[in-house]
């Protein structure tokens, strides 16, 4: 056992939030879409489009970055000896919770990472997004101090903890052997956006690398967004705030420095101005998050150190994506789709639901 | 008056949440919390020692841990 690991002190996560805030502001230099250097949301919804689960044209891309979280966290695990297999816990309540938190953040247009992203882009419809996050988180904190709880994991198989690090890897694989083909929308098995926002990416190689330093990073140093939040709310403890804001100043200060940096409401790069739907879609995702413990970055580094929940919950999340695009749940420039509306008023009586039924007593 | 809490397999936050709820009612004494990974333990360790409690020892427990935090 290491009792000094920097990276989960206070500057230690503090560090990590700069990187990422960083590295995110990099990504968008180096091709990534605007506001949307890192978005887990935004790229797993891409990915469920490169594998066809959904066919939205414009968003069809094999995001490496997301590959990347999940190995880096693997190998970060297994190198400091924190893999620790593990699952079991309401597998299929997870799976519901991760495919609301992606239909809810797809109205938004992001993640929570791509919200404070947006925010320190200068888009300031973010704000209405960042709002219902924490208010969505707050009633997550409700249900928990009246004993909401999804039940105890029991340690498992190294094979159950090392399927969602091997599908990475076999995803990755798949970005080589069927590389993207100039103005093609098929390569093999995988589909690429031609235009929109799955057209535009860093290269494979940065965005990997960069997706395997966050990925290690945030695995050692437990970074979350829902957590600064709900810590606060719940506990008033600041620690994994600080990574937060850390993100967004250097973010900021990244984004300045390449012109990245636009102040207002219209004109922003995909997003939307129907305030209230943007509240109201992070709502839902906060409310889905805080049920299930963690923002959608950290079940991602979860499941990398061998946490199969965290893995169904990515695995839902991928799914909500598919029936976002599929059933015109999901945003664009122009507003809140057909029955996205709907979606999120589903999704808040599922969420509720959920979180009043799954009280226990004596755990 | 001394007690347990066994955390194993509990997710963010509940740990924490079971250990700010003993310590309400446990105004000293010492309170041993096992936990199986090592998310649990550091929050575990930093909610008690923001509440003025002193984290003891931390041991190894199978594929967890063992802490003990004391209060006078």
């Amino acid at each position: 056992m290491r009792m000094n690991n920097f990276l989960a002190s206070r500057w230690g996560i503090i560090s990590v939030g700069a990187v990422i805030g960083l590295l995110a502001a990099v990504l968008q230099k180096l091709g990534n879409p605007g506001n949307m250097g890192i978005c887990v949301a935004c790229f797993e919804r891409d990915i469920a489009g490169a594998l066809g689960l959904h066919r939205a044209e414009a968003v069809q891309y094999l995001r490496p970055e997301i590959l990347g979280f999940v190995l880096g966290a693997f190998l970060a695990a297994l190198l400091f000896r924190e893999f620790k297999p593990r699952a079991g816990s309401a597998p299929i309540v997870r799976f519901i919770l991760g495919a609301f938190a992606m239909i809810g953040a797809l109205v938004f247009l992001g993640c929570p990472w791509r919200a404070m992203l947006r925010l320190a882009g200068g888009d300031l419809t973010a704000v209405l997004g960042i709002a219902g996050l924490v208010f969505g988180v707050w009633v997550g904190t409700l249900f928990l101090k009246n004993g909401y709880t999804l039940g105890r994991a029991q340690a498992t198989s190294k094979t159950a903890g090392a399927i969602m690090p091997f599908m990475a890897l076999g995803l990755l694989l798949f970005l080589f052997i069927y590389p993207q083909i100039q103005g093609e929308g098929v390569s093999g098995v995988l589909f690429y956006s031609v235009k929109g926002p799955g057209s535009m990416h860093a290269s494979l190689l940065v965005s990997l690398a960069i997706g395997l330093v966050v990925g290690g990073m945030a695995q050692q140093s437990r970074f979350c967004t829902m957590g600064a939040l709900r810590d606060l709310v719940l506990f008033g403890q600041t620690h994994l705030l600080g990574g937060v804001i850390a993100l967004v100043l250097f973010a900021f200060l990244a984004n300045l420095v390449f012109g990245q940096f636009n102040l207002g409401f219209t004109g922003q790069p995909v997003a939307h101005t129907m305030h209230f739907w943007n509240f109201a879609g992070m709502t839902l995702a906060g409310l889905a998050f805080s049920l299930a413990g963690g923002c959608p970055g950290r079940q991602l580094f979860l499941s990398g150190e061998g946490d199969g929940d965290a893995a169904v919950f990515v695995i839902g999340m991928v799914a909500g994506a598919a029936f976002a695009h599929n059933f015109g749940l999901a945003s664009s420039a122009a507003g809140i789709g057909p029955l996205g509306a709907a979606a999120v008023g589903t999704g808040l009586v599922v969420c509720l639901l959920i979180g009043w039924g799954m009280r226990a007593k004596g755990i | 008056m001394n007690s347990t809490i066994d955390a194993r397999g509990l997710s963010c936050p509940q740990p924490v949440i079971l250990v700010m709820g003993k310590i309400k009612e446990q105004a000293s004494g010492a309170i041993e919390i096992l936990v199986d990974t090592d998310t649990a333990r550091e929050n575990v360790s930093r909610a008690a020692k923001s509440k003025g409690w002193k984290v003891d020892r931390t041991e190894q427990d199978g594929a967890g841990y063992r802490i003990v935090i004391l209060k006078e």
